[in-house]
Formats: C-alpha cells, sequence, structure tokens
C-alpha cells in the first residue's frame, strides 16, 4: 500500500441558519479514492470552493470522513489512537503563513512541533538545524517573523513540519497569499524536499505553472476529481480545464490555440522548448 | 502612535543581562519593586539609583532607548505627581490660588515619583532584556507549583506568547483598516464621544472577524502539529540556573541588605562624619 | 482632473536609524481617462504610492497636486479628494462590515452627506456596475466568494462616484477564472464610465491584456513608464528586480533565438498566434 490511501472520501458540511436548525448540506468532497505512493510528487488542482482543501484535510486527520476511509502509512485516520501518529508521518502546511507561525523566534517556531512530539532537547536543536537549512532560512534562525517576508515566512513553516520527520507533507495552498517571487521560492524548496529527501509532497493549489513538476495531478471540481493524470495529460484538456475555471500556462495555450488553427501541434506543451520544437516539425 | 511605546519590546543585544535566566529577572524586578517602597530616607534610593544604573550599564541598553518608553508615561506620571501635590494635607509653604502646597505634600510627590520611574525604568529593563517567550517560559517554570492547585500554568504561559505574538500582526491589521475605511471618506475624529464610539464600528467588525478567523487557523496549525497541551512536551530552549544566575541572586541580596542599612544609618554615619 | 507627483519622496521612520526611503524622488503625471498599470514586487513602493494619491499619505518632500491644487496645502478637503480618488485595497475583508451588501456600499456615499435617496441610488449603479447580481444585495457580505467579496468593494468606492480609481491586487487570491473575470469587469466598467484607473499589481500577465500604460517601480523609483511592449522589451532588467514579463515573451524569444523570423514585441496570446500564422504565411 502507498503512504497514502483515499477509498470513496465523502464530507459533508452541514448548513445551520442562526436557530441553529439545519438549513441544508453541502457535499464538500464527493465520492473521492487516490492512491500516493511514498516519494511522489503529487498536485491537487481546483478552483476556491472545488472541495480540495477539505480533502487536503482529511490527509492530516483534521477533518474525519463521513464516509469512506483514509489511510495514512496503513493507518485508518478514523482511529483515535492513530491520531498523532497520522499528524506527524503526514505534516501539514496552510495558506496564510502568519497564522500558522506560533513562535516568536524562527528557531523556536520550528522547534514548537518536535517539543510537542517529546523529542529529547538536543535533538530538537540538530532537528531544527537541519531543517532550517533544508529550506535555506538557516541564516534567518534568530529573527522575528514578523520581519520576515511572506514567501520566508512559508519557509519556515515547511521547515517547521520537516523537524518533525514527516514522510509526507501536504502544502494547502501554500503560495495563495504570496507575490510571484515568494511563490518562486516556497515551490523551490519544496521540489528540493521532494528531490533530495524523497519525501512525498501533496501540493494543493491553483497556479497552473507550479503543478508541471508533479508526477501526477488530480483536478477537482464540486468535490469530485474531474482529470487526473500526468501535468501533460492534464492539460491536454485546455476546454475542459477552462470549463472548471481553470488556466493553462501560456505556452499550452498558444500551442492550443494554433492547433485549432490546423496546425499539428502535439497535446498538453508545457515548455518554450517543447513548442519551438513542435513548430520545427511544423516547418517540415 | 502605538509602535512608539518601547515599554515592552525587546531589544536585541548579547549582554549578561541579556543571558540571565528569566526566572532571576523576574524575581529580581519584583524584589526591586518591593525595595522601593520597603526603603527609606535618602539612602536607600541612593542605594536603589546605583543599583539601576548598574544594571542598565551591564544591560548594554543606551539609556536613550529606556527614556524614549518613559514619555508615554510621563502624562500619568505628572497628574500623580500634582495630585500629591496640591491635596496632602499638612504644613502649608505656599499659596497657589485656591490651592496650597504643603510640606508633606512636596515629600511625597518627590517620593512618589522617584519610586514610580524607577519602577518603571527598572521592569522596562527586565522586558527590554529578555524576550516575551523567555518571559512566559520563566513564569510558567516559576509557577508551576501552582498547577497542584489545579491551575493550568501550561495554557496560560501558552496564551500569553501567542497573544504577544499577535499584536504586532493585529496592529498592523488595524491600520490597514483603517486606512480602508477612510478611503471610503469615513470620519474617525470629529463629533461627539457618542458619534465617535459608532464611527469604530467599521474598523472593529473586520478586526474581530479577522482576529476569530486567525485564532480558528492557528489553533488547527497547532494541532496538526501535534500540539496537545502540556503534557509529553519537551522544551527546546529548558531553563537550567548557572552560575551567573547564582551570582546574580547573591548581589540582589547584597543590594537589598546594603539599601536596608544605608537607608536606617546613612544620616547616622553623615551626622557623626560632620560632628 | 489630473494628478500630478512633483519629487514626491516618502520616508519612513526619518530620523531614526531604520529609516527607510520608500519613494525616492518620484515625478508623474496621471492625466484624465487612461488605464494604467502600476508594477512593482513587494516592497517596491508602489502602495506608499496610491496611498500618496488620496493623502492618506503625507509625501516627505515634493507635492502631490489634485486638479491643480496641492492637496497638502492649508484647508484642502481630503474627504473630498479620497471621494475623487477611489482607492481600493487589496483585501476586501479590511472594508466589508455591515449586516447586508447594500448598506456596506451605502456606507462611502453616506460618509459625504448625501441625501438617503441619492445614496441608495448611487449604491445602485455601482453595484450594477461591478455586475453583481440583485439576487446578493441583501445577503451578508461575509458569505460571499472570494471573488463577489471583491466586487462589493470596489462597488463601495465606485458609489462615492470617483473620477479615478486605484485598485491595489484586486486578483490576489483568486482563482484563474475569478481573476479573469474581475479584469473583465474592470476593463468593462472602464469602457463605460471613462474614469481614469489605476491597476497596482506584482504580476505582468495580468495586466498586459489590459492597460495601455506601464509604470514598473523598483526600490521606491520610477524604473520604466510607457506602452507595455515599451516596457516588456525590457524584459532582461525586469528579471533583475525580480519581475517578468508574460510567458508570451519569452516563447517569442525562444523562436527568434532559433531562426524565426517573428516579432518580440508580443505581450497578449492573441498576438503571438497572429504572428505566428503571418509568419507561416508568408513562406
Amino acid at each position: 500500500m502507498g503512504i497514502i490511501k483515499v477509498r470513496d472520501l465523502v464530507y459533508e458540511y452541514i448548513r445551520r441558519d442562526e436557530e441553529g436548525n439545519v438549513e441544508g448540506i453541502t457535499t464538500a468532497v464527493d465520492d473521492v479514492s487516490l492512491d500516493i505512493e511514498q516519494g511522489d510528487f503529487v498536485a491537487v488542482l481546483g478552483h476556491n470552493g472545488s472541495g480540495k482543501s477539505t480533502l487536503a484535510k482529511h490527509l492530516n486527520a483534521i477533518l474525519y470522513p463521513a464516509e469512506g476511509t483514509v489511510w495514512v502509512d496503513g493507518k485508518d485516520t478514523k482511529e483515535e489512537k492513530y491520531v498523532w501518529d497520522i499528524r506527524q508521518t503526514a505534516g501539514m502546511v496552510f495558506q496564510n503563513p502568519d497564522n500558522q507561525i506560533i513562535g516568536q523566534i524562527v528557531e523556536e517556531d520550528v522547534g514548537f512541533g518536535p517539543e510537542n512530539m517529546g523529542v529529547p532537547t538536543k535533538e530538537i536543536w540538530e532537528r531544527v538545524e537541519e531543517s532550517l537549512k533544508a529550506v535555506g532560512m538557516y541564516q534567518f534562525r534568530k529573527f522575528s517573523p514578523n520581519k520576515l517576508s511572506g514567501g520566508q515566512k512559508q519557509r519556515v513553516s515547511i521547515a517547521g513540519v520537516i523537524a518533525m520527520h514527516p514522510k509526507c507533507i501536504v502544502l494547502d495552498e501554500p503560495t495563495a497569499m504570496l507575490d510571484p517571487q515568494g511563490r518562486r521560492e516556497v515551490i523551490r524548496a519544496v521540489r528540493a524536499l521532494n528531490d533530495v529527501e524523497r519525501i512525498t509532497v501533496i501540493l494543493i493549489t491553483h497556479y497552473m505553472e507550479e503543478v508541471i513538476y508533479a508526477d501526477k495531478v488530480y483536478v477537482m471540481d464540486q468535490g469530485k476529481v474531474a482529470i487526473q493524470g500526468t501535468p501533460r495529460e492534464v492539460f491536454s484538456e485546455v476546454e475542459k480545464l477552462k470549463e472548471l475555471r481553470l488556466d493553462v500556462p501560456q505556452v499550452t495555450l498558444l500551442a492550443h490555440e494554433l492547433a485549432k488553427e490546423g496546425f499539428p501541434m502535439p497535446k498538453g506543451v508545457l515548455t518554450n522548448r517543447e513548442f519551438r520544437e513542435a513548430l520545427d516539425q511544423c516547418m517540415r | 502612535m502605538l509602535r512608539d511605546i518601547t515599554l515592552g519590546q525587546y531589544y536585541q543585544a548579547d549582554s549578561v543581562i541579556h543571558r540571565l535566566d528569566p526566572r532571576v529577572k523576574l524575581g529580581t524586578t519584583i524584589l526591586f519593586i518591593i525595595s522601593l517602597f520597603v526603603f527609606d530616607g535618602v539612602g536607600g534610593y541612593v542605594t536603589a539609583a546605583l543599583f539601576l544604573a548598574l544594571v542598565i550599564r551591564l544591560s548594554g541598553v543606551p539609556f536613550r532607548f529606556m527614556v524614549k518608553g518613559m514619555k508615554s508615561i510621563v502624562f500619568l506620571l505628572s497628574i500623580t505627581v500634582i495630585f500629591n501635590l496640591f491635596l496632602t494635607p499638612g504644613e502649608p509653604i505656599l499659596h497657589l490660588w485656591k490651592l496650597t502646597v504643603t510640606q508633606e505634600g512636596v515629600r511625597l510627590a518627590v517620593l512618589l515619583s522617584i519610586r514610580l520611574g524607577f519602577l518603571i525604568i527598572g521592569s522596562s529593563v527586565m522586558t527590554l532584556t529578555t524576550t516575551p517567550n523567555q518571559l512566559t517560559d520563566g513564569l510558567e517554570k516559576m509557577l508551576k507549583p501552582l498547577n497542584k492547585v489545579k491551575v493550568p500554568v501550561h495554557e496560560i504561559a501558552m496564551m500569553m506568547s501567542i497573544a504577544l505574538r499577535f499584536i504586532p500582526i493585529l496592529m498592523e491589521e488595524t491600520d490597514k483598516i483603517m486606512k480602508a475605511q477612510l478611503a471610503r471618506c469615513a470620519d474617525f475624529e470629529s463629533g461627539n464621544l457618542v458619534k465617535k464610539a459608532k464611527s469604530l464600528v467599521p474598523l472593529l467588525v473586520p478586526l474581530f472577524i479577522s482576529a476569530f478567523r486567525r485564532a480558528n487557523d492557528l489553533a488547527m496549525a497547532m494541532e496538526a502539529r501535534c500540539y496537545r497541551g502540556g503534557e509529553h512536551r519537551t522544551k527546546m530552549k529548558p531553563l537550567h540556573y548557572e552560575r551567573r544566575d547564582y551570582i546574580a541572586y547573591l548581589v540582589v541580596l547584597c543590594y537589598l541588605a546594603a539599601g536596608v542599612f544605608l537607608g536606617k544609618f546613612l544620616p547616622l554615619l553623615l551626622g557623626s562624619v560632620f560632628a | 482632473m489630473p494628478i500630478i507627483l512633483d519629487k514626491v519622496s516618502h520616508i519612513y521612520g526619518e530620523d531614526t536609524a531604520m529609516a527607510v526611503r520608500a519613494l525616492d524622488n518620484i515625478s508623474l503625471v496621471i492625466p484624465d481617462g487612461q488605464f494604467i498599470g502600476l508594477i512593482g514586487h513587494t516592497g517596491s513602493g508602489k502602495s506608499t504610492l496610491v496611498q500618496h494619491l488620496n493623502g492618506l499619505m503625507k509625501a516627505t518632500s515634493g507635492a502631490v497636486y489634485f486638479n491643480g491644487e496641492d492637496i497638502d496645502s492649508e484647508g484642502f478637503d481630503k474627504k473630498k479628494l479620497r471621494s475623487k480618488v477611489g482607492l481600493v485595497f487589496q483585501y476586501p475583508e479590511h472594508q466589508l462590515f455591515e449586516t447586508d451588501v447594500f448598506s456596506d456600499v451605502c456606507f462611502g456615499p453616506k460618509n459625504l452627506g448625501l441625501t438617503q435617496k441619492e445614496v441608495e441610488l448611487r449604491a445602485y449603479a455601482a453595484l450594477k456596475l461591478v455586475g453583481l447580481e440583485d439576487a446578493y444585495f441583501y445577503q451578508s457580505p461575509f458569505d460571499l466568494s472570494g471573488g463577489q467579496k471583491r466586487r462589493v468593494a470596489i462597488a463601495g468606492v465606485l458609489a462615492m462616484k470617483p473620477q479615478v480609481l486605484i485598485l491595489d491586487e484586486p486578483t490576489a487570491g483568486l482563482d484563474p477564472k475569478g481573476r479573469d473575470e474581475i479584469l473583465d469587469q474592470i476593463a468593462k466598467l472602464k469602457k463605460e464610465t471613462g474614469i481614469t484607473v489605476l491597476l497596482v499589481s506584482h504580476s505582468m500577465d495580468d495586466v498586459a491584456k489590459y492597460v495601455d500604460r506601464i509604470i514598473v517601480m523598483n526600490k521606491g523609483r520610477v524604473m520604466y513608464d510607457d506602452e507595455p511592449r515599451e516596457v516588456f522589451r525590457q524584459y532582461q532588467s525586469l528579471e533583475a528586480v525580480g519581475l517578468a514579463a508574460p510567458q508570451v515573451t519569452y516563447i517569442m524569444k525562444e523562436l527568434r533565438e532559433h531562426g524565426y523570423d517573428v516579432s518580440g514585441e508580443v505581450t497578449t496570446i492573441e498576438e503571438a498566434k497572429q504572428e505566428i500564422l503571418a509568419y507561416f504565411r508568408e513562406r
């Protein structure tokens, strides 16, 4: 079994009016199944309100399935005795960097997770050092988080999760509140973790350019998985993605537009170079 | 603005005082404050002044920086002084219109301003040299015995430290909300008290909503990082007393003794010299 | 009514050791009816700059003129200025506070001391301009989606009938479709009302399609101030300051470097498509 396995997951939010009567039920996640292997880089795409964040919160036992089952490293998230194991195995990074940094000094924040796990003091320091180095924030260890940029804060949050030695990290729209510079920093750090440390990465986002490097992409809509496959396969479906309120990278879109004009362009062009090579083919 | 208040701010430096165990600093501050009210006579205050000067010198915090923090409380200080000056009954020495300044009033006013001034400088030395986190750690460990009587010491300390972390964030947010409403021609200044209070609604509603949201997010983030209260927890920076801390306690004891002694006997000593 | 900035500088924390020069000697003219993109990464001074335009911040040196009057002169009506130069901040959550959408939009015009009737007429017109459907008018603004909240926030400023509309990062946090929808809506309302629009953004891709002038800020100075294609031609120096031209610009560069004789001054997908089609037709 892979590191994460989700079977027929359903999750419902119950909406209540002011008196507490049930007004209606919103199905946020509707019959989703996933399999994620150790070491994979998986991206979950979807517009706001597609259910992708609700799905993410199930992978860390913050939410529990209404129906279906989620296994993290072989453990059922519904079983209370596994909660802490699961949260340590699958670390989570959230959207707003300000609302997840607890410490008032960078290194103290990174140490927060290991402290909670009861790691001995000496080892906490070792973990903090290696985690901060892994995201390139070691020289900022004595800083107050308030003095850092958005991208740097988010890297501190990632370090805080790595210090718990997870097998897998779930990033719930980690770049949504960042500028392009910060976005690049965070994605670079995440890719490095996946490449070098072989940590499984599950990246939830609505930025298309961030999923190009993923091994597998799931596109969500109305709580269901609408498209899945490699980035190339997913980006081949330009029209469908547009229907799902999503974009494709400009290069993919340009190739698609030319294909509509009768050019023999392949589907799912992802880089400028591929685009040029495809045009070279057209020239012959 | 609120940002100019130095009281409660940390001044980054690497001094002996900075390195002391926060419990020592907390304890000393409390003892120092008590000493200000116990000491009597010029001798005691001279000792206190010398002690304070020594600590400030060792702390490496520029005195200028401390005085800047005092500005915000000058108003409070002057009110107390004025009240004491004019409202203490006793031997009159000066008549100003309908008010009378008495000998006792002058004495009390001088005494009080010295006490208050020293008290504030003394406690700001502590906050300037101790990070809020060390402070809460120190408090947590000092108050640990209270755990036995069911006081949730760890939780209180954690709450304090989170509050301290979010104060600057919420202040910045207040500033942004204020500007957003000013851009819609909101008026926070004119009108009577009722109108002014009403004008705060557009500021407070977004601020509270945001604060609750942040609290909710933070709770989730803490749980995701395996936070489950004070049990099973280890510390990244556990507190140990070191040699310098014991020395510090000794110095404080000497100070107390010297203060009491000089307070009582300085006049006698001086008297014998002049005789 | 044009806005003129004359050698405006702003220094945060002047007289302290930590003084930061956020704006450095900026001179600009913002004439009537332009659609301008103000681009710069975080900390480039763009947010500080726009707050000088409606008098929320005061220049440390230099002057800002609105309609020929110095906005910091004695007796100048700041409130009136703010109603004429409307500024919408990045997060709608920072301004929405009323129990329903309509009352929230009424807040601005009400502060101008208009009659209740005029206030409501303006609020209604503004909500129409941002394309919000009537069904949402009496809902709580907090229950709306991100894109809808943003529309309400913009309407809240439009209801004061400004002549200049400044939008600080109007697309932050929206998904791609939401982003396109809001930008299209802004372009549409610009066309309908003819007001000056200043779009503050850190994304070149967002603004390239819409604006007719781009001002690039870096370290508190104006780095470029020109038509989009002229600005994007400098993509190398843009990259050096942490910005980038739209991806199509790089696609065309890749093509040119490999012997394709296509224009390098392309800024939108549509232009690129036409350029490539023309190239193949000629052969």
